[in-house]
This record gives C-alpha cells, sequence and structure tokens, in this order.
C-alpha cells in the first residue's frame, strides 16, 4: 500500500518535471491569417548554442529558412506558405562543446480562417462607433432638434462667395493632390458642390485647377450638378475645372500662377496637402485673399493656421459637407461621431490610469500584433 | 436610376472592402488587391483625359491671345518636347520608337528624355520647394507676433524649441549641472516636441479617422451623395 503510495506520489511529482525538461519541436498553422503562416514552438535544454531551422521544399530536399537566436522559442514562416499545403519541417540544434545535435521534427497544415480573431477589439470597436453615427441619425429622422457646434470656417462660404460676387473676382478652389481613394479628396468634393452651388446662385466665377485625372472627372461632374441644381446651367463652363500636373512641385507653380494672374477673391485650399501647404497659402496671403483651409495632415496645419483666415482642423472637413447640407440625416451622423469621440477619450483615459497602475491588459487587447 | 446604380454599388463594394478586413480567407483575403488594381486601371485610362484638358485650356488660351499667353504657349512645348522624347527614345530601360538614341547618349550622356528630367525638370521643381523656407520665414514671423496669451505661449516654445535645436542654444544651458539637466534646453525642446506636440497631433489624427469612419458610413448608407454631384 506505502509502495503504492509512493508510486503515485513520484509520478505525480516527477512527471511534470520530465514533460517540461523534455525538448519538443511544434509546428501548427498561425491563428486567424490567409492560410499564409506557419507557427513554430520549441524548448530545449541550455546545452544547446546554435539552432537552424528546415524545411522540405518541393523537390522533398530540406532547405535552410532561419538560424534563430538560442533564447528564442518561436519562430513564424511566411515564407512562400500557400493554404490547405501541408509543410515538414526540422529543427536542428547544436552543441559544439558536447560534439552532440538534436533533430525534431514535426509537420503542419496552412489553413486560411474565416474570422481573423486578433482583430475582434478593432470589430468591436467598429461597430460601437457605427452603432453611434446609426443611432443618432435614425434620432435625427424621427425630428429630434441636434446641436451642433458652429464652425466658422465654413460660416466664411457666404462671405467668400458674396465678396467675389461684389469684387468680381473668382473664387478658387484646390481639392489637394490627393487622389480619390483618399477620404479627405473626396471630403473636399463634397464642399466643392455646395460652393459650385453657391457660386452659380450668385453667377461667381469658380476656378478648380486639380492635380489628378480621376478627380478632373470628379469635380467637373460635381460643380455641373451644383449648377443644374441652382438652376443656372448655362453658367457652367467646363473649362474652370482643368488638369495642372500630377507633379507636386510643378501643381504649386501652376496655382501660385492663377493666384498671382487672376487674384481671385477667396481661395480654398480642402484635401490632401504636404509640402506645398505653405507655398500655397502664402502666395495666397500675398495676393489678399480670404483664405479657407482644411486638411487631415497634422503637419501641414500649422502652415494653413498661420497663412489662412479660416482653417477646419481634422475631423471638420469631413464634417463639412454634412455641416453645410443641415440635412438632419447627416447632422446626426455628426453627433454619433462626437459620442464615439467621447467613447475613445474615455478608452484612452482608463488605458493611461491602468498602464499606470501595472495592469496591462487593455493595452493587450486593443494591439493588433 | 441614375442616383441608385451608383449608390448600390458603393454599398456592395464598401460592405465588401470592409468585411475583408476581417476574414482573411479567400476570396475576401483578395478583394483589395483586386480593387487597387481596378483603380489603377481606371486612373491610367483617366491620365488621356487630363492630358486632353491640358492641351485643350492652353490650346484656348493661346488661340483666344489671352494675356500671358506665350507663358502657355511655353507649356504647351514643354508638354511636347517631354512627350516626344519619351516616345522616340524611350525612358530609362524602355526602348522608344527610334531605339535608345545611342548617337544622343553619347553626346548627352544620357537618354533625352532622362536629360530633360534631370538638367531642368528637378531644379525647376526644387526652385519651388526652396520657397519653402521663405514662406516659413515670413509665416513664422505673423504668428510670433505676441497678440493674445495664446500668442505669447506660442512664442515661447517656438523660440525654445529653435534654441534647442541648434548648437548656440545648447551652450546657453550647458553649464547647468547634470541634476539640472532637465532644463537644458535640448531636453526642454524634446519634451515640447515629444508631449505637448504629439499629445496635440495623436489629437487631430484620432478625431479625423472618426471623421473617416462617419463620411464613409454616410458614403455606404447613401446618405451623402454630394460626391456624386447632388442629393436628389
Amino acid at each position: 500500500m506505502s509502495k503504492t503510495l509512493i508510486g503515485i506520489l513520484s509520478f505525480v511529482v516527477l512527471f511534470p518535471v520530465f514533460l517540461f525538461s523534455n525538448p519538443f519541436f511544434t509546428a501548427k498553422d498561425y491563428s486567424s491569417d490567409n492560410g499564409k503562416a506557419i507557427s513554430l514552438e520549441w524548448q530545449l535544454p541550455n546545452t544547446f548554442n546554435e539552432l537552424r531551422i528546415e524545411r522540405i521544399d518541393s523537390t522533398n530536399a530540406w532547405v535552410k529558412i532561419a538560424n534563430p537566436a538560442i533564447d528564442e522559442q518561436t519562430y513564424k514562416d511566411a515564407n512562400e506558405i500557400e493554404p490547405d499545403n501541408r509543410y515538414s519541417y526540422r529543427l536542428i540544434a547544436f552543441s559544439p562543446l558536447q560534439q552532440d545535435s538534436l533533430v525534431l521534427l514535426s509537420e503542419a497544415v496552412a489553413i486560411a480562417q474565416w474570422f481573423d480573431y486578433r482583430k475582434l477589439p478593432l470589430l468591436i470597436l467598429l461597430l460601437l462607433v457605427c452603432g453611434a453615427v446609426i443611432s443618432y441619425i435614425l434620432s435625427a429622422r424621427s425630428g429630434k432638434e441636434l446641436y451642433i457646434r458652429r464652425i466658422n470656417g465654413l460660416e466664411s462660404m457666404d462671405e467668400a462667395v458674396g465678396r467675389a460676387t461684389e469684387k468680381g473676382k473668382p473664387i478658387l478652389f484646390v481639392p489637394g493632390i490627393g487622389d480619390l481613394d483618399d477620404m479627405q479628396t473626396i471630403a473636399g468634393l463634397t464642399i466643392l458642390s455646395q460652393l459650385a452651388y453657391k457660386s452659380a446662385m450668385y453667377n461667381a466665377e469658380l476656378i478648380v485647377p486639380v492635380s489628378k485625372s480621376m478627380v478632373l472627372s470628379t469635380a467637373r461632374e460635381v460643380v455641373k450638378e451644383a449648377h443644374l441644381k441652382a438652376g443656372r446651367p448655362d453658367t457652367y463652363r467646363a473649362d474652370n475645372v482643368f488638369y495642372l500636373t500630377d507633379d507636386q512641385f510643378g501643381f504649386v507653380a501652376g496655382i501660385d500662377g492663377i493666384m498671382l494672374r487672376e487674384q481671385p477673391a477667396a481661395n480654398f485650399f480642402l484635401g490632401v496637402f504636404y509640402a506645398e501647404s505653405l507655398i500655397l497659402a502664402e502666395t495666397g496671403f500675398a495676393t489678399g485673399a480670404m483664405q479657407t483651409a482644411g486638411t487631415a495632415q497634422p503637419h501641414q496645419l500649422p502652415f494653413f493656421v498661420v497663412a489662412c483666415d479660416y482653417t477646419l482642423i481634422g475631423e471638420e472637413l469631413f464634417a463639412a459637407s454634412a455641416y453645410l447640407s443641415k440635412e438632419p440625416n447627416q447632422l446626426g451622423s455628426l453627433k454619433g461621431q462626437d459620442l464615439s469621440k467621447l467613447l475613445i477619450v474615455l478608452m484612452i483615459l482608463a488605458g493611461s490610469i491602468m498602464e499606470m497602475l501595472g495592469y496591462h491588459w487593455l493595452k493587450n487587447i486593443l494591439m493588433l500584433d | 436610376m441614375k442616383r441608385f446604380v451608383p449608390l448600390l454599388i458603393t454599398f456592395i463594394v464598401g460592405i465588401i472592402v470592409l468585411s475583408s478586413e476581417f476574414i482573411p480567407h479567400k476570396p475576401f483575403s483578395s478583394v483589395n488587391e483586386g480593387l487597387e488594381n481596378w483603380f489603377l486601371i481606371i486612373s491610367g485610362f483617366a491620365i488621356i483625359l487630363g492630358q486632353l484638358s491640358l492641351i485643350k485650356v492652353n490650346s484656348m488660351k493661346v488661340a483666344d491671345k489671352a494675356e500671358n499667353w506665350k507663358f502657355y504657349l511655353a507649356g504647351l512645348i514643354a508638354f511636347a518636347v517631354m512627350l516626344l522624347c519619351g516616345i522616340l527614345w524611350g525612358t530609362q530601360d524602355a526602348k522608344g520608337l527610334l531605339g535608345n538614341g545611342d548617337l544622343i547618349i553619347a553626346i548627352l550622356g544620357k537618354k533625352p528624355f532622362e536629360y530633360l528630367f534631370s538638367n531642368i525638370y528637378q531644379h525647376l521643381s526644387a526652385t519651388m520647394f526652396a520657397l519653402l523656407a521663405f514662406f516659413i520665414a515670413s509665416a513664422a514671423y505673423r504668428a510670433f507676433i505676441v497678440r493674445s496669451f495664446e500668442s505669447t505661449l506660442l512664442m515661447i516654445a517656438a523660440v525654445l524649441v529653435m534654441l534647442g535645436r541648434t548648437s548656440i542654444g545648447t551652450s546657453f544651458t550647458a553649464w547647468l549641472p547634470q541634476q539640472w539637466k532637465f532644463l537644458h534646453l535640448p531636453n526642454i525642446a524634446d519634451f515640447i516636441m515629444n508631449y505637448p506636440n504629439n499629445a496635440a497631433q495623436r489629437a487631430i489624427m484620432i478625431s479625423a479617422a472618426l471623421g473617416i469612419v462617419g463620411s464613409s458610413l454616410r458614403i455606404l448608407l447613401g446618405i451623402e451623395r454630394s460626391y456624386l454631384g447632388g442629393s436628389d
């Protein structure tokens, strides 16, 4: 009886020791990916001082894929891995001092997953933000009054059109150097629609030089529709929306020339801007034009703030169309954005406090890798 | 119908692209790549539209003898010369209709297109970029005028950062002992750039990202239609 008991106790105590001291090497599908990676894991006694990982290639030969450091215990093989294929690996551990080596084998099948679980927190956040926006849109549709703070930069549009009409000078609208795949350009074009409508109403000339061909066709369509909506199709001039060049500084040179020759009464710079922002804004300032700028590029905002009368900062650029349209549906979405902003602020505060207290789980679940 | 079809396409494509972010399995994993290729193909065709617009607008100014018409003519000539050089003798490794133009390369040292590119275009481009130095100076002068409490703060921060980034600024506070090193101008400049400046920039980026989500949602749901030319 006592021998049996000692035997059981010995097994309970020694088995984990045996288990964990034993070297192992496993290959398994890399989780939550498109089936283009295999995850390798190993544990070795510290008597080895060189590691090599090899994989069987298409000709059935072992090919070295990595030399991990001796203290590493994982490796992600994403080199020419295809979904639904089986891959065989071997880990070779060398011990030159003992003139010994150990070879461990493993294999795995790469599988494409139907959901990336690492992005689950991101999906939840996205659903929360979208939910907030949609709920406010529905609330606005039901007739609820929504307060939206005044954005001076957008209120300036009437002033700009009025000024251009009085002076008999054109309005210059620059949608930046981004293409249509950038949301800032689309936001700029939605503002162009409102501006073109107002300029058509007051018969003010609107000049729109663009730097991308795709933006050209869209901007022309936007301005044309605005003229039609204003009941002034006769005042639409397709040649006032024109292509200059794709080149950044060539585009700046062209616009600077237009500003100096045409002396526009008002300039609008709304879209994607990089190093050209200050060159444009300062030239416009020198001509005495009333200037409104807006971009989501944080590094260019100071230049616009200094040289322009009004600046739309970051989100204001995206809010512009909704703000100007005064449609309840669109205004509701702005309130939804504000609620999402509050959620983000609370998460930042919670995250900062938890990090200071030494709890890292919030940061960890929000990190994608 | 004119509005409905583009809105439906926008909605379907938007939902597919959004889903592809969370579904790594095919066909979703390759959707983005495919759509980007489509975009490149369409923009390739759209370039012709841009060039035609350029030629038309400039030609009209020249034909009408508009004010400064000579500049428009210069633009058209430059356009034609670069186009011809590229078509006739190619660019970089690509051959043109007349081959590589070995005789011209022997004289100029480069293909005509590359010669014009590196000897004219690049210098003109650099000239425009260099203007930025002067514009920064004039803009900074206006920004640093003390008018209010905020502009005073701006000026103080700017002076500290500028001094902290120069060798003379470093020497001003180099005599301070090590236990006072947080008062060294480079450290103050780093602090201003790393904390208040970074915090403000991130705030703008986060709010802009939320703005993009809101705008995208409005476009996907068909609430925002200005980019289609109107709301009707």
